[in-house]
């Protein structure tokens, strides 16, 4: 695995007429106070609720969190993937410049697939089964790029040689159904990687897996984003899997980022009461490959949210103050933060 | 898909010979001796048992039935006790005939429900998808007898632009669909059998299209970047082969006929016939018609269910 540290710098910074300053990388995609509502008669779902952060080029980001802490909405917000009737978002979103949330349908469908993509937990659901895994490649190539169908057929054939699915001639003619778990979710990621992606968004790509299987799958992405050098941001409930793919590591709680950090830090020093309470039953001899632990208490009612720190009710440590008052991301170590009136009267 | 398809195909032999076994019984079930319904109120008892003979009604009931399956696997259905014309004849062109409004009702329906019923689907909830449950609603409810009066009132008695009953000059024997003189004639009962096969068909469009609009497999194609109608086009393709089933099935409650349509437009069908075949206790002209559209009925199935596997993959395992 490469150096947790070097990752976000670019390695043309020396050779740069300002070489001996501090090299200035900007961000392949950047969220400031994303907040996402989804409005029905009877409520509002508060999903995300200002969520900020930057993705450097070349760096891979693990979104972690329980069951509905709005990890896929912050994922389909990225690509305007959420139903526009009742979804309101507010903030900003820049994918590789691109101002996500000002683009036009047009506009938007030009970034899907071609500049960010996405791959999806259950490839079973999520290829269309009366489809080949042929025509599924072709057709995202030849929506953004103006390629013959032989081309286009050849592409796709390379790329299933990408994702090392054995004998690609025949698979291209496949359906889904015939291949097994493994190469299907390989099919999937040939599909997201058909027109280079800058950033691939991937929704917990291997929870559908078996243990091995899931395994190859990791070292494969973690292969492909070497190679094509793309920005990867990956949800997933798996702290092992965590501690195997990323770079950074964001932890979300009802819709907010409650601790941000390289992978090491917030993996041997988390600071937020919740990551605590998240990798201490990890570490006490549970499976590395186990499920985020439970912890005790309910999940934040999204619909009304209520005033201080969103966790202080299931928390171990929680004050006065934390009822009444939300705090918010502050440094803990250099770029590690973390959401907690207590953060410095904890050890 | 050849496995599957002749697999499929032997499939029907058993249905076959079911068929033909309730066809069969068919003569036993109805009160009355078949016979007598022919002779004369004076007729002898000599006379009776010599039509009885004649008709090999004193056979064994098993030899009766083997001859018989025999003889309609060869095309003999025996002979109408009231036209004293061959059975097969006599269904077969019933049977074109019918098959000439099924045909076109069908078709009509499938391609009125394929569009409303994927615009439906696509905008769920709008004035449009209102619209056309409404169309469906009344279709399926509106009996079709009563429809087919009012459309011959309206196009056939006020305006005349349509006639009101029968095949037209030429006759059912060279009814000829390129023949506008002709088709005038079918028009009418087209439609009238095309209201209800268009309620359930587009109901059924309506529901499987947006059924697969929701599923995740859109999400990944709009991922993608496709364009709306490239993702229209894979929700379609997905709902196909369950829209095909339900409209296999119209088509073969069609063939099928319906008395009182083809009685009230006064079309010599199936439907028309069976009615005759009844109501004249013609038992050979009654067997030989559920024999034939119990076939039909298969063949039917059998054409959609390939059709189906060649349209969904998933279906071809053998
Ligand atoms: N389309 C939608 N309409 C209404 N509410 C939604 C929609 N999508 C998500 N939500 C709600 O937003 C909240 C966050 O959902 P999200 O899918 O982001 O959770 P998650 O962190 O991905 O959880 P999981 O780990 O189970 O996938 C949930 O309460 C969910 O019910
Ligand atoms: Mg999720």
């Amino acid at each position: 695995m490469r150096n947790l540290q070097t990752t976000s710098v670019a390695p043309v910074a020396k050779d740069m007429p300002l070489a001996g300053k501090i090299p200035v990388v900007s961000p392949l995609a950047r969220v400031k106070d994303l907040n996402v509502q989804f409005r029905s008669r009877d409520a509002t779902v508060h999903a995300v609720n200002g969520v900020s952060f930057d993705l450097m080029p070349r760096d891979v980001l693990c979104i972690i969190g329980e069951s509905g802490s709005g990890k896929s909405v912050t994922m389909k917000s990225m690509m305007r993937l959420l139903p526009p009737k009742k979804t309101v978002m507010t903030g900003e979103i820049e994918v590789n410049g691109h101002k996500v949330l000002d683009l036009s349908e047009r506009q938007i469908r030009h970034l899907r697939g071609a500049e960010i993509s996405m791959i999806f937990q259950e490839p079973m659901t999520a290829l269309d089964p009366v489809y080949t895994i042929g025509r599924q490649i072709t057709e995202a190539i030849r929506a953004h790029e103006p390629v013959t169908t032989s081309e286009a057929r050849r592409r796709a054939l390379e790329l299933l040689e990408l994702v090392r699915i054995p004998s690609a001639v025949s698979r291209l003619d496949a359906y889904p159904h015939e291949l097994s778990g493994g190469l299907r979710q390989r099919a999937m990621i040939a599909v997201a990687l058909s027109c280079k992606p800058k950033l691939l968004l991937a929704d917990e790509p291997t929870t559908a897996l078996d243990a091995t299987v899931q395994i190859q799958v990791l070292v494969l992405l973690r292969q492909l984003q070497d190679e094509l050098g793309m920005g990867v941001i990956f949800v997933t409930h798996d702290i092992g899997v965590a501690a195997q793919i990323a770079d950074k590591i964001a932890v979300m709680y009802a819709g907010e980022i409650v601790e941000f950090g390289s992978a090491r830090d917030v993996l041997v020093n988390p600071a937020h009461p919740y990551t605590r309470a998240m990798l201490a039953s990890t570490v006490h001899g549970q499976a590395r490959d186990a499920d985020l632990p439970v912890i005790p208490g309910d999940p934040a009612d999204l619909r009304r949210l209520v005033a201080g720190c969103r966790f202080a009710p299931r928390c171990g440590v929680s004050k006065s103050l934390c009822l009444e008052r939300a705090p918010s991301l502050v440094g803990v170590a250099a770029h590690h933060d973390a959401a907690c009136h207590l953060i410095n009267s904890l050890t | 898909m050849i496995g599957y398809i002749i697999k499929r195909m032997l499939y029907i032999i058993p249905v076959c010979l079911g068929v033909t076994a309730v066809c069969f019984a068919l003569m036993y079930l109805a009160p009355g001796d078949p016979a007598q319904a022919l002779l004369p109120p004076d007729a002898t008892p000599e006379d009776a048992a010599y039509l009885l003979r004649l008709y090999g009604f004193d056979q064994p009931v098993w030899v009766q039935y083997g001859r018989w399956v025999l003889r309609a696997a060869s095309g003999d259905l025996g002979v109408s006790l009231q036209s004293q014309r061959p059975v097969f004849r006599e269904v077969m062109s019933a049977l074109g005939n019918t098959a000439v409004l099924s045909a076109g009702a069908v078709l009509l329906a499938f391609v009125l429900a394929f569009i409303l019923g994927t615009v439906a689907a696509y905008n769920i909830g709008s004035r449009i998808d209102q619209a056309s449950t409404t169309l469906s609603i009344t279709g399926v409810s509106v009996p079709n007898y009563w429809l087919g009066i009012v459309l011959v009132i309206v196009f056939a008695v006020e305006l005349g632009w349509l006639p009101a009953a029968g095949m037209g000059s030429a006759g059912s024997d060279s009814f000829s669909l390129t023949d506008w003189a002709q088709l005038r004639y079918a028009i009418l009962p087209i439609i009238t059998m095309s209201v209800l096969p268009l309620g359930i068909i587009m109901r059924s469009v309506r529901a499987s299209v947006a059924e697969a609009l929701g599923q995740e497999s859109i999400q990944l194609l709009r991922a993608k970047g496709l364009p709306p109608y490239a993702i229209l086009t894979h929700a379609v393709k997905n709902a196909f082969p369950q829209i095909l089933a339900v409209m296999g099935l119209q088509f073969g409650f069609l063939v099928g006929g319906s008395i009182l349509v083809e009685t009230i437009f006064n079309w010599p069908g199936t439907g028309f016939l069976l009615g005759k075949a009844i109501l004249t206790r013609d038992v050979p002209l009654l067997q030989g018609t559920i024999l034939v559209l119990s076939i039909s009925f298969v063949i039917i199935n059998l054409v959609v269910d390939v059709l189906q596997s060649i349209f969904d993959p998933r279906v071809r395992r053998t």
